[in-house]
């Protein structure tokens, strides 16, 4: 547990729905029995939504983050080796500090090291494809792994994954809950993909795609991708000339 | 407000490789599993176990969502609170059986929290979900009419999609209907 005493409370900003993918969208298929019919239920938010769960750094092992490692094989793992690193921030770009962030991938073949994955690219046998990492006190953090390789997928006659890396990030609130998908710079596939599509905002859909930082990367070792996240945040009001949520 | 929210994607089918690695095989991966449980020995209040499947709008069973629950303790204080039980992290994290797609959880029914009804929030994610879906689960032995939530739902009939059945001593049956007939309420909170 972390101390809680320093992080923004109270009603959270109502969620942009335009900022997001629609929720049923014919060119992603499964999408399309998946989706609600009606509306959502619309109101403030409350203490379910406010509060959330806390994670700490007891549970996150020294190589949590470093997916290049921390597959219980012999050796490295295959690839072309990257940092990817970034902030956490909340609507009111306040940094979200020791919270939880996720990753998942698929190697360099972009196979998936899951029971359901059948695709006949080989599993790496130094390679999990997953990490976790807590953000720090000015909401940053940083994974070591290897670019995962594009990959068909059933849907269309021919539709290909652009490579991606899979985030999954909680904030404060369980309201702030979010998953996403993390693409590359220059990756000619993320225009081709219906999932990438789900995102009608292309401005929205542009800050999924990290940038090349060459002044992170370290020679003859590792290219960095930067790839900043943006949670919901808390609703400011003048309260006793103190604004709330701050 | 200065910035937009970074936009959702699918977790997609192999969600469970990043969020609970053991279900997707990866045996032992890390030493501690997030969410693995809501409450720790000693937590106080009435054991229940919740069991439910996720129908998608063919009617059939989603066996590769992943669903979050989140809650407070059994007094109606959610951890970090001051007083809440120190036994309920209040957070648990569940995959759908990939056979029979179902998911349980163990846990302790919560206590009312500031005017709200007892109830567990929920948030499910699975391929064909673009943006994670929240629900909330109440109980039906509960006094639930003067729920805030509860009360706006309209047509007010479908209410009862967010209401859990008594399935016998400390047993509770939860069906969630992504679409078509009986859809389940979603919220936007």
């Amino acid at each position: 547990m972390t101390d809680t005493g320093d992080l923004p409370r109270g009603r959270l900003i109502p969620r942009d729905r335009a900022a997001h993918p629609v929720a049923r969208d014919v060119d992603y298929k499964t999408s399309v029995g998946r989706s609600p019919d009606w509306p959502l239920l619309s109101m403030e938010s409350t203490a379910s939504e406010e509060t959330g769960p806390r994670f700490g750094h007891s549970m996150i092992g020294p190589r949590d983050n470093n997916l290049i490692e921390n597959y219980p094989g012999d050796g490295l793992a295959i690839g072309e080796r990257i940092r990817v690193f970034g902030r956490v921030l909340d609507e009111n770009a306040r940094p979200v500090p020791h919270t939880l962030v996720e990753i998942w991938q698929a190697n360099a073949g972009g196979r998936y090291r899951h029971v359901k994955d059948g695709y006949f690219a080989p599993l790496d046998p130094n390679f999990g494809g997953c990490g976790r990492t807590l953000t720090d006190a000015e909401g940053r953090y940083e994974f070591m792994t290897i670019r995962p390789g594009a990959y068909p997928w059933p849907n269309r006659g021919n539709d290909w994954r652009p490579m991606h890396i899979h985030f999954s990030l909680f904030g404060s609130g369980f309201g702030q809950r979010l998953i996403s998908q993390m693409y590359f710079q220059g990756d000619p596939l993320i225009d081709l993909c219906p999932i990438a599509a789900t995102v009608k905002d292309r401005s929205q859909l542009d800050r999924l795609v990290a940038s090349l930082e060459m002044s992170a990367a370290r020679p003859m070792d590792y290219l960095a991708y930067r790839f900043d996240i943006v949670l919901r945040g808390h609703r400011q009001t003048m309260f006793e000339n103190k604004p709330e949520g701050m | 407000m200065t910035m937009r929210e970074t936009p959702s994607q699918t977790a997609g089918p192999y969600v469970h490789i990043g969020c609970l690695p053991e279900h997707a095989g990866l045996a032992r991966f890390y030493d501690a599993q997030v969410g693995a449980s809501p409450i720790a020995t000693g937590a106080k209040g009435a054991e229940i176990t919740i069991t439910g499947t996720i129908i998608d709008g063919m009617g059939g069973l989603m066996r590769d969502a992943m669903i979050e629950t989140w809650q407070a303790d059994a007094a109606g204080l959610f951890p970090g609170e001051p007083g809440a039980d120190p036994a309920v992290s209040g957070f648990a994290r569940m995959a759908c059986d990939a056979d029979s797609g179902a998911f349980t959880l163990k846990t302790i029914k919560p206590g009312a929290t500031g005017g709200g009804a007892p109830h567990i929030s929920v948030w499910i994610v699975a391929r064909g979900i673009n943006i994670g879906l929240q629900t909330r689960i109440y109980f039906e032995d509960e006094v639930n009419g003067s729920d805030p939530l509860l009360s706006r739902i309209d047509p007010p009939q479908r209410a009862g999609t967010l209401i859990a059945r008594n399935a016998g001593p400390g047993a509770y049956r939860f069906d969630i209907r992504l679409r078509g007939d009986g859809e389940t309420v979603f919220l936007d909170l």
